[in-house]
C-alpha cells in the first residue's frame, strides 16, 4: 500500500466526517437520531471527531418506545453524562397518551411502527429541518437505494423513485418551507465495517452485544427476550439460553441470537462466518418482502 | 486473530457495472457477492420464495439488488443500487446500474466515485451499442480502470478467435475515447470461468482473473496527490474554557498533500499564511492528502469561510466566472437557454446563467450535433455558463474533485445536471 493510501475504515471515517459537516454547514436545525444500538454509537463518534476539539453542533434525539433493554438505557445515559453532549427523549407512550398513536394488540404488539408517529412529532416539535440515522445500505434492499441525503415532504415522506440523483461529493440539501432531509452518513459501511471500526477504534458497548445468559422465547425462528411486554402464546414457554443481540432496538420485536461471542474479536469471528443477515432477528422486517420500503414511505427512518 | 489483522489493512475499491439483464450482469454479480459470502442464507431464502411466486425457474438475482416494489414487479432496475462485498484484500463498493439509454443519469451517477467501470460484453453479440454508451461515459466520467468482461464465452465455445475479435472493435472504438487503462477477461459468469477461479476451459489466457484484477489493481494513483487542494467546509470554533481562541478550518483535502509548516494562499482573498497544525481527533497528522477529512490552523488570523479554499502560491486553480462544461442532464424539466440555476461546487454555492450550448452528443456514434442544441433528460452536452461569482477549479481530467459541479433547479430545488469542467 502507498504511503499516499488510506484504509477502508478510513476512508469510510473521512466520508461520514466529510457529510457530517456538511450538515452542519447546509441545516439551519438539525438533530441526530440515537436508539442507543451500534450504529448509532458509531455515528455519536463519528460526530464528536468531526468538530474536534468543537462540541457536536446539534443534539441528539432518542425515540423511546418504552420497551427498551434496561442496559441501553443505562448506557446512552452514562454516555451523555461523559461526554457532556445534548440528549433529547422522545417518549411513544406520550403519543398514546395524546392519542395520536395507537397501541398494536395480540400477541406479537409492537412499538416499533408507532416509533415513526413520535419521531414526526417529535422533529415537527423541535423544528428541526433534518435529522441524521445511522440506516446502512447493506441492512435491507429498500435501503440500497436510498441516497445519503434522502429528501421527505412536509409530511415526511420518502418517495423512492424520484430521488434526487447524488454525485460525487456534492449534496444538495435545498429544500422548501416544511420539508425536510433525513441523512445517513454511515450509507457505505457494512455490518464487518462497524464491527471492525469498534474494536479498531476501542468503542464502548452496551453488554448486550456481548454473550450472556438470558430467558428467551422462539416464535417463528426468532429467539425474543423475557420482558414484561411480551406475552407467551399457551404453547410457548421461557427458556434460558446463551444469546447476544446482533442490532439492539425495541424488545418486542429484536430477536436475540444464540453465542458465545465474548470479546470484540469473537464477535467479528462470528459476524465473518455467519449466514443470515443482521435484521433477519428483525421480527418487524418479516412482515412482508416490501415492509421496510412501506415503513420508510410513511416517514420511518 | 489473523483474519482481524488483515482486515484492518484493507483498501476500498469503488466499482460500477451497467448492463441488461440478458448480458449476465445480476449473474456475476451475484457470484462475486455469493462466493464473497455476501449474500446471506436467509437473503437467498428469499430469493428463491420470491422467484418461485413468480414463476420463475432457478434463482433470480436481480430480485436481489432491484429493492423497490416497483422495480420488482417491472422486473426492471430503476435506479443505482449500492452493493458490497469484502474479500480478505479489499472491500468492494458496487454501483449497479441499468443500462438502457433512457437511464444515462444513473450510469453517470454510479461512475462519479468508480476507481473502475466493469463492462460486459455478450460474446455472441459482441461490441453492440450499449458497450460503446458505456464506454464513453466511462470516458467521460475519467474513471481511471476499465475492465472488459467478455462474458458467455462458453456459448462461444471458449474460442480465442471470438474473444480477440471483441478485444479488437473495442479497443479501435475505444482510440476515440479517452481511456488510459483496460483490462479484457474472456470469462463464464454461468460457470465461473476466470470469475474467481481461473478457468480450465481457456488455456490459451494467461491475464488474471476478474478477481485477481480487483483485488490487485493499483489504485494508490487515482487521486491527485500534486496539486494541493483545500476547500473550506465548516469553521470550528468552540469558544470553551480549554480552547477560548481555536479558529480550525474543517473539511477535505481534494488534491496534493499538506503538511505543518507549509506556505499556503487563501482564495478569494489571496492572502497567505503558514499551516499551523492539522488536528484529527486522534491527534494532529504529519500530513493530509485526499481523501482525509481534518482540521487545520493557520499561523495567521485571517478571515476564512465556508467556499474559501487552501491552496499553494504556485500552484493555482483557475480562478474564473466563465466556464465551459460537459454536462448530463438529469431531470425532465428540459434545460431553459440562458436560464439561471444554483451551481454547487467543492463547497461553494452560486447561481450562474447558461450562455451557450455548444453541442449536443450522440453518445452512441459520439458525433457532435451542433444543430440540435436541446438539452433534455440523458443528454449529453457541451454548455459555458457564467457564475455570480469566481469559482476556484480545475479540469475534470486532472481533478475529479475540483472539476466536478452540479445544477440546482431554483424552483423545485432538484439536483438537474452534472457537469464536468473542461
Amino acid at each position: 500500500m502507498s504511503s499516499y493510501n488510506l484504509t477502508h475504515l478510513k476512508e469510510l471515517e473521512s466520508e461520514a466526517i466529510f457529510i457530517l459537516r456538511e450538515v452542519a454547514a447546509q441545516f439551519e436545525k438539525p438533530v441526530m437520531l440515537f436508539s442507543g444500538g451500534k450504529d448509532s454509537i458509531i455515528m455519536f463518534h463519528l460526530a464528536r471527531k468531526a468538530f474536534h476539539p468543537g462540541k457536536i453542533p446539534f443534539p441528539l434525539m432518542h425515540v423511546d418506545t418504552g420497551h427498551n433493554f434496561p442496559e441501553t438505557i443505562e448506557f446512552r445515559d452514562r454516555l451523555m453524562e461523559e461526554t457532556g453532549e445534548t440528549l433529547i427523549v422522545k417518549y411513544v407512550q406520550d403519543s398514546i397518551d395524546k392519542g395520536t398513536a395507537v397501541e398494536e394488540t395480540g400477541v406479537n404488539a409492537s412499538r416499533n411502527g408507532l416509533q415513526t408517529v413520535t419521531l414526526l412529532e417529535g422533529l415537527e416539535e423541535g423544528k428541526y429541518d433534518c435529522a441524521m440515522g445511522g440506516a446502512r445500505r447493506d441492512e435491507e434492499k429498500a435501503r440500497a437505494k436510498e441516497r445519503f441525503f434522502s429528501h421527505r415532504d412536509e409530511f415526511g415522506q420518502w418517495d423512492p423513485k424520484n430521488q434526487r440523483p447524488e454525485l460525487w461529493n456534492l449534496f444538495n440539501g435545498k429544500k422548501k418551507m416544511g420539508e425536510h432531509f433525513r441523512i445517513f452518513p454511515i450509507s457505505n459501511w457494512t455490518e464487518m465495517d462497524v464491527w471492525q471500526y469498534i474494536l479498531h477504534e476501542k468503542i464502548e458497548l452496551p453488554s448486550l452485544y456481548f454473550s450472556h445468559k438470558r430467558e428467551v422465547v422462539n416464535r417463528d425462528g426468532v429467539l425474543l427476550g423475557k420482558c414484561d411486554y411480551i406475552q407467551l402464546k399457551n404453547s410457548e414457554q421461557w427458556e434460558e439460553k446463551t444469546v447476544r443481540c446482533r442490532t439492539i432496538g425495541d424488545m418486542t420485536c429484536t430477536g436475540v441470537a444464540e453465542s458465545d461471542a465474548g470479546t470484540l474479536e469473537e464477535i467479528i469471528e462470528e459476524v465473518a462466518t455467519t449466514r443470515v443477515t443482521e435484521r433477519g432477528g428483525r421480527a418487524d422486517d418479516k412482515r412482508s418482502e416490501a415492509a421496510m420500503e412501506d415503513r420508510k414511505k410513511e416517514g420511518y427512518f | 486473530m489473523s483474519e482481524t489483522k488483515g482486515y484492518l489493512d484493507m483498501e476500498l475499491l469503488r466499482f460500477t457495472t451497467a448492463g441488461s439483464v440478458d448480458d449476465g450482469k445480476s449473474t456475476l454479480i451475484g457470484r462475486l457477492l455469493y462466493d464473497s459470502k455476501a449474500i446471506f442464507e436467509d437473503q437467498m431464502e428469499l430469493l428463491e420464495e420470491t422467484s418461485k411466486q413468480r414463476g420463475e425457474e432457478g434463482v433470480n438475482l436481480a430480485l436481489l439488488t432491484d429493492g423497490l416494489r416497483s422495480e420488482r414487479e417491472q422486473g426492471i432496475t430503476i435506479d443505482v443500487a449500492y452493493r458490497y462485498f469484502a474479500t480478505p484484500k479489499r472491500k468492494f463498493i458496487i454501483a449497479d446500474t441499468p443500462g438502457h439509454i433512457q437511464y444515462t443519469r444513473n450510469m453517470v451517477t454510479g461512475a462519479s466515485t468508480a476507481n473502475l467501470a466493469l463492462l460486459l460484453v455478450d460474446a455472441r453479440h459482441g461490441v453492440i451499442e450499449q458497450t460503446k454508451r458505456h464506454a464513453f461515459i466511462a470516458s467521460l466520467l475519467q474513471i481511471p480502470h476499465i475492465a472488459v468482461c467478455i462474458n458467455k464465452m462458453d456459448l462461444v465455445d471458449h474460442s480465442q478467435e471470438a474473444f480477440e475479435k471483441i478485444k479488437a472493435d473495442f479497443e479501435s472504438f475505444a482510440s476515440k475515447l479517452e481511456i488510459k487503462d483496460v483490462h479484457f477477461i474472456p470469462i463464464s459468469a454461468l460457470n465461473g470461468d476466470n470469475v474467481v477461479d481461473r478457468s480450465e476451459n481457456m488455456d490459451w489466457y494467461e491475464g488474471s482473473t476478474l478477481m485477481h484484477l480487483l483485488e490487485n489493481i493499483h489504485i494508490g494513483s487515482d487521486q491527485n496527490h500534486v496539486d494541493c487542494r483545500f476547500p473550506v467546509q465548516y469553521v470550528v470554533r468552540p469558544q470553551s474554557a480549554e480552547y477560548p481562541d481555536y479558529r480550525g478550518y474543517a473539511g477535505r483535502i481534494e488534491g496534493g498533500v499538506f503538511k505543518p509548516g507549509d506556505e499556503v494562499t487563501v482564495l478569494p482573498s489571496g492572502f497567505t499564511s503558514k499551516i499551523k497544525a492539522i488536528d484529527t481527533f486522534d491527534g494532529e497528522v504529519e500530513q493530509a492528502f485526499s481523501p482525509m477529512s481534518v482540521c487545520m490552523t493557520l499561523e495567521d488570523d485571517i478571515d476564512i469561510s465556508r467556499g474559501d479554499m487552501l491552496v499553494r502560491e504556485n500552484n493555482k486553480p483557475t480562478v474564473e466566472q466563465d466556464i465551459d462544461i460537459m454536462i448530463c442532464w438529469m431531470n425532465e424539466k428540459k434545460m431553459i437557454p440562458r436560464g439561471k440555476y444554483t451551481i454547487r461546487h467543492t463547497s461553494q454555492t452560486a447561481r450562474c446563467i447558461i450562455k451557450e450550448v455548444k453541442y449536443k452528443m450522440d453518445i452512441n456514434t459520439l458525433h457532435r450535433n451542433e444543430a440540435d442544441r436541446e438539452i433534455g433528460l440523458n443528454d449529453i452536452g457541451r454548455i459555458t455558463i457564467r457564475t455570480t461569482k469566481p469559482l476556484f477549479f480545475d479540469s475534470y481530467r486532472r481533478n475529479r474533485n475540483t472539476g466536478s459541479i452540479i445544477l440546482v433547479d431554483e424552483a423545485t430545488n432538484e439536483t438537474v445536471a452534472a457537469g464536468m469542467i473542461i
